[in-house]
């Protein structure tokens, strides 16, 4: 059975001096071989609920587990064995070479001494090889093309062998072909190796068509959770994003189109 | 791999340019010793004048010199990462400020001997800190680095200036020498000093290393950190606890010496790249050696006067500090 990683219920999350909810009775779950993708529009609240499912933050009402115990009770360097995450937005204050900074992974893994072993170069090489960042080893990451960075990141993350993935954005400012490689990687990581992936993604089609669930969030409530097909409908991608759009079956997962005002009647 | 290879020759390097300066700097000095007699002082085997002169003034000052340089150096290369900016070192960031007027304070009220004086040090770079960081706190939680380096110079340059007014107003003689406390002086090393300097430093210098990982995953950041392992807040206290520990050691033992802690971490980021496991020792030898060859320059430059060590610090590190705005900025 797939273990459920992740689960928050009825989670609502304030920022302290606020007078509104960030995030109001919101229900999510992740388990194993599960891709579930969150999405909504800015502002709803997806990076807070990414921050609460990782205990970065603590519910000022309802509760966040992962694996059964609070979140916001877990110790960091455990809870980095168990997630690698990609946040939206980073930048290493000093140059760092491709290998140095997915050597980082492991440092959860090492002793008190800080000494990798052979079990740490290992899964730093096979995560190098697996996002085919290995060519990239000795560059510098600041030399990196936003495409590269995201795989290098991933590699990262891939490097905690964790068993869950949290993206938040991980293909905003990729072209097509790197979006895709990433969303590719991500869904072979899922179902071939079992992981749990929790990826916040603007790109609905897509995550319609790679996602095994969908969470879609509106001024912090869910506003809708299932199967794609069941949740992007006409009426809640309308409501949400607050724009006409036509849904079209395509292979029979749901793709929208947003209309031009051209287009309305 | 990377983290092996390569570094030996730069490790040899730097171990034979730590006991050349420190041979270098033990033959110089006012008294105009030929080195034949330098060697018979060190092996005890001089009259008693020659080896009072070469055990016990030359060696320690030597001895700690070379530790605070390698201290300030150290803590510099940490603030770095704490602050995520390459400019920050314990004087920009105004710990030696508040350690300096720490420690005059101590004296000056007559609180204790050599022994109790870095404690005093330590609560005034510790209040230095908590109102740099409070300062560099603005809009909310978000904390703005340039800001932060502004606080540092602001408080610094205040805690210097009531020094200066204390050491004025002070009746206990041995503080008066002003110019010595802020512009740092090795001048009163004494084995006492060393010993001070050596059971203060060992252990936060210690946990310094140990933590070399979650220093690297700071340098990339809170939220990347903590996603990678780091307890961020506790960890952030941590060091600054440290290295306003180490701080306030090498400012109650010789004084405000300031840019060390700048300059050397960035010629070993240069060289070596900027994972902590080789920055921080190697940024401590090299910071031991660049001060043990500027305290030898400042006592016999203009012998038999001695300039304060930091004079002779400032003059490498002004222009490197512009130097690094213009690269940071650009």
């Amino acid at each position: 059975m797939d273990q459920l990683i992740f689960a928050a219920e009825r989670a609502t999350y304030r920022f302290a001096g606020h007078d509104r909810d960030v995030l109001r009775a919101v229900d999510f779950t992740a388990r194993e071989s599960e891709l579930v993708a969150l999405v909504g529009p800015n502002g709803s609240g997806k990076t807070t609920l990414l921050r609460l499912l990782l205990g970065a933050l603590r519910p000022t009402a309802g509760s966040v587990r992962i694996l059964g115990r609070p979140a916001a009770e877990w110790n960091r360097r455990a809870l980095a064995r168990l997630a690698g995450v990609v946040v939206q937005r980073e930048e290493p204050a000093f140059p760092l070479s491709v290998h140095e900074a997915v050597r980082m992974g492991r440092y959860a893994h090492l002793g008190s001494l800080g000494a990798f072993r052979a079990a740490d170069h290992d899964a730093v090489r096979r995560a190098l090889a697996r996002c085919d960042v290995e060519p990239l080893a000795n560059r510098w990451v600041g030399t990196l093309s936003g495409g590269e960075w995201q795989r290098v990141r991933v590699a990262r993350a891939l490097a905690q062998e964790p068993r869950a993935l949290v993206l938040d954005e991980p293909t905003a400012n990729l072209d097509i072909r790197h979006e895709m490689e990433v969303f590719e990687l991500v869904a072979e990581l899922v179902h071939s190796d079992g992981l749990a992936a929790v990826v916040v993604s603007h790109h609905v089609n897509l995550a319609a068509r790679y996602a095994d669930r969908i969470v879609v969030l509106e001024a912090g409530e869910v506003r809708a959770a299932g199967r794609p097909v069941d949740v992007l409908t006409k009426d809640v991608l309308e409501q949400v994003f607050d724009w006409p759009v036509d849904v079209l079956a395509w292979r029979g997962v749901p793709q929208f189109i947003p209309l031009k005002r051209s287009d309305q009647p | 791999m990377k983290e092996s290879g390569g570094g030996v020759v730069r490790w040899a390097g730097l171990g034979v340019a730590v006991v050349a300066t420190a041979v270098v700097a033990l033959f110089v000095g006012p008294a105009d010793l030929p080195p034949a007699a330098v060697w018979r002082g060190l092996t005890g085997d001089a009259d008693p004048t020659v080896t009072a002169i070469v055990r016990d003034l030359r060696l320690p000052r030597v001895l700690l010199a070379f530790l605070v340089g390698g201290t300030l150096a150290a803590c510099g290369a940490v603030l770095q990462a704490l602050v995520r900016n390459p400019l920050a070192d314990p004087y920009l960031l105004g710990l030696s400020g508040g350690a300096g007027l720490g420690a005059v304070l101590a004296i000056a009220l007559g609180l204790g001997g050599a022994w109790s004086v870095p404690l005093v040090a330590l609560l005034g770079a510790v209040i230095a800190v908590i109102i740099v960081y409070r300062l560099a706190i603005v809009a909310g939680n978000v904390l703005d680095t340039r800001v932060l380096l502004l606080a540092g110079v602001v408080v610094g340059a205040f805690g210097i200036a009531l020094m200066g007014a204390v050491m004025a107003l002070s009746p206990a003689a041995e503080i008066r020498n002003t110019l010595l406390w802020i512009l740092g002086s090795f001048s009163g090393a004494s084995w006492q000093s060393v010993s001070v300097f050596g059971v203060y430093a060992v252990a936060p210098l210690g946990v310094l290393f140990l933590l070399n990982r979650s220093i690297d995953l700071l340098s990339l950041g809170e939220e990347p950190a903590q996603f990678l392992g780091a307890d961020v807040e506790a960890l952030k206290r941590l060091l600054y606890g440290m290295a306003s520990a180490l701080t306030a050691a090498s400012v109650a033992v010789s004084g405000i010496i300031g840019f060390v802690g700048l300059v050397v971490p960035h010629g070993i980021r240069l060289a070596w790249g900027h994972t902590h496991r080789t920055l921080l020792p190697a940024a401590f030898l090299l910071g031991g050696v660049l001060m043990v060859l500027a305290d030898a320059v400042a006592r016999s430059a203009f012998a038999p006067l001695e300039l304060p060590v930091g004079v002779v610090t400032a003059l490498i590190g002004v222009p490197a500090f512009l130097f690094l705005v213009r690269r940071w900025t650009s």
